[in-house]
């Protein structure tokens, strides 16, 4: 089969991403907006074109169960779930990682409720951070299906045995038609070759498989865990590079670097929002404005290195988080700001709370967020936060400049 | 416990040894069940109920042989024993 393109939804194309990575068994369990790529994943396995068995559970929690059960007996795996469901998986999700097992799922960024909501937003992964999955945030629809291949491979990498959470944001790219591009299988095969564990569950050689253990011994299990995370960091870059060098597109490691050159206030994202800050750093840059883009692929490993890099070539950062996690400032301010502390640079920061709940997130809207960045900067505005088009008192404050160049803007 | 280096725990908790070789558990137990040979029956039911597998078949001497370094004492061998040939005697 050679390299062919077709027009995907999202969830079409993780779909795709799950047969060309050839995983033995898939665990189901439907939940909006995540469903339809289990749906498409059913149709391959009983059109013939992927070998694999096809468990339908009746929880998430059971979802992820079936695929650490699975994953034991030596096995490539998969799942897919989305907000409550991912909650559901809490206890499960710290089981994988324990017991050093590569699987991959995807997850379907959607609100938490309540109030109910089905619709973008990242407080469902940010909320597993601390369970020890990688977790990579995808702007678009190729990146998913590639993400997908480029995560089993980091997985499943001897040195890192941890297992990979695939983000995409609800709707934009769950059910969003794009051009996607569909690597020749032979070549993905070549990339990522069949999974093979030094520990499985294997009749000739038994083993009891989730020990105790004592104080004595706990701590050093969980060192492990924390240098295989150290480690991903490198193994990502090269299995990024790897990837260019074979299919050709280019993902530049842990985070993409946008028109940073010469920028002296660079924003910062994850996910779709990232493709409307790309078009208004065009429109910025155009009239003259020194601004960048920062987009992170990768939320852990957190990559501290690359913005402590960052930060020596800017005034200013500001970071557009599409979650709210309550009681001090978002996730991605908190670690960057964390990287930043033991240098001796230190920008002006600034948090941008944007799009929560699938609110729409616009190319003016950046823009503004923009403007005032600059201006907070310039001030030495005391503000840490900022909530983007809130409704009522407490919003941020849109400054001239965004409202007068309007026009310009789409 | 011993103690072991990060680098010396394999990657993840696993036993390649059964636990019992380890730790023998039979000092959990306060009551020890101690069979009357000469009451016993031979009707197998002790083994067939022992929770912890704790009882063996002897094949040369055909008797129940309680195994002491696992019975944790619990009483059922000697609660369902239908000639009561078993007797649960305080350990001292």
């Amino acid at each position: 089969m050679a390299e062919k393109m077709l027009t995907l939804t999202g969830n079409a194309a993780t779909a795709w991403g799950v047969r060309l990575s050839r995983p033995k068994v898939i665990a189901a369990y439907p939940i909006t907006p995540q469903t339809t790529i289990v749906e498409y994943i059913a149709e391959f396995i009983a059109n013939g074109e992927l070998d694999a068995k096809y468990i339908k559970v009746e929880s998430e929690h059971s979802a992820l169960a079936a695929c650490i059960a699975a994953e034991n007996t030596g096995v490539r795996t998969f799942t897919a779930t989305s907000s409550h469901g991912l909650a559901l998986m809490h206890e499960m999700l710290h089981w994988a990682v324990g017991a050093r097992l590569p699987i991959v799922i995807v997850n379907a960024n959607r609100a938490m409720g309540p109030p109910w909501s089905i619709w973008a937003d990242h407080l469902d992964s940010i909320s597993q951070r601390d369970t020890g999955w990688m977790q990579s945030y995808a702007e678009n629809n190729q990146e998913i299906l590639d993400n997908m291949i480029i995560s089993y491979k980091v997985s499943e990498d001897r040195d890192v045995m941890l297992p990979s959470m695939v983000a995409e944001d609800a709707f934009y790219l769950t059910h969003t038609v794009e051009r996607v591009m569909i690597p020749d299988q032979d070549l993905v095969d070549e990339y990522l070759p069949p999974y093979e564990p030094e520990y499985y569950l294997d009749v000739n050689r038994p083993m009891g498989f989730g020990s105790l253990v004592m104080p004595d011994n706990y701590f050093e299990f969980r060192y492990k865990i924390q240098k295989a995370m150290d480690d991903a960091r490198e193994k990502i870059r090269r299995a990024v590079k790897e990837f260019r060098e074979i299919f050709g597109r280019e993902y530049f490691g842990l985070v993409e670097e946008y028109k940073t050159e010469g920028a002296d206030h660079v924003l910062v994202g994850m996910g779709t929002l990232v493709s409307t800050a790309r078009e208004a750093v065009n429109q910025l840059r155009s009239e003259g404005e020194k601004v960048g883009l920062v987009k992170v692929r990768y939320y852990r490993p957190f990559p501290f290195e690359e913005f402590r890099d960052i930060a020596q070539r800017v005034s200013s950062i500001g970071i557009m988080e599409r979650v709210m996690t309550f009681g001090y400032h978002g996730p991605l301010y908190n670690d960057i700001a964390g990287a930043l502390h033991p240098t001796d640079t230190h920008p002006y920061m600034k948090n941008y709370f944007v799009g929560i709940g699938g609110r729409d997130i616009t190319v003016r809207d950046i823009k503004a967020i923009y403007w005032n960045l600059k201006k907070s900067c310039e001030r030495k505005d005391a503000r840490e936060i900022e909530y983007v088009n809130l409704a009522g008192p407490g919003a941020m404050p849109v400054e001239k400049e965004a409202v007068e160049k309007k026009e310009v803007v789409q | 416990m011993k103690q072991y280096t990060w680098e010396e725990v394999l990657l993840t908790p696993i036993t390649t040894v059964p636990s019992d070789e380890m730790n023998k558990t039979g000092g959990w137990r306060t009551f020890r069940p101690v069979i009357d040979y000469d009451k016993c029956i031979r009707c197998w039911i002790c083994w067939k109920f022992c929770p912890d597998a704790a009882i063996r078949i002897d094949k040369e001497k055909e008797v129940p042989v309680i195994n002491y370094d696992f019975c944790k004492g619990c009483g059922v061998c000697a609660n369902e024993c239908p000639k009561n040939a078993i007797t649960m005697e305080k350990e001292v």
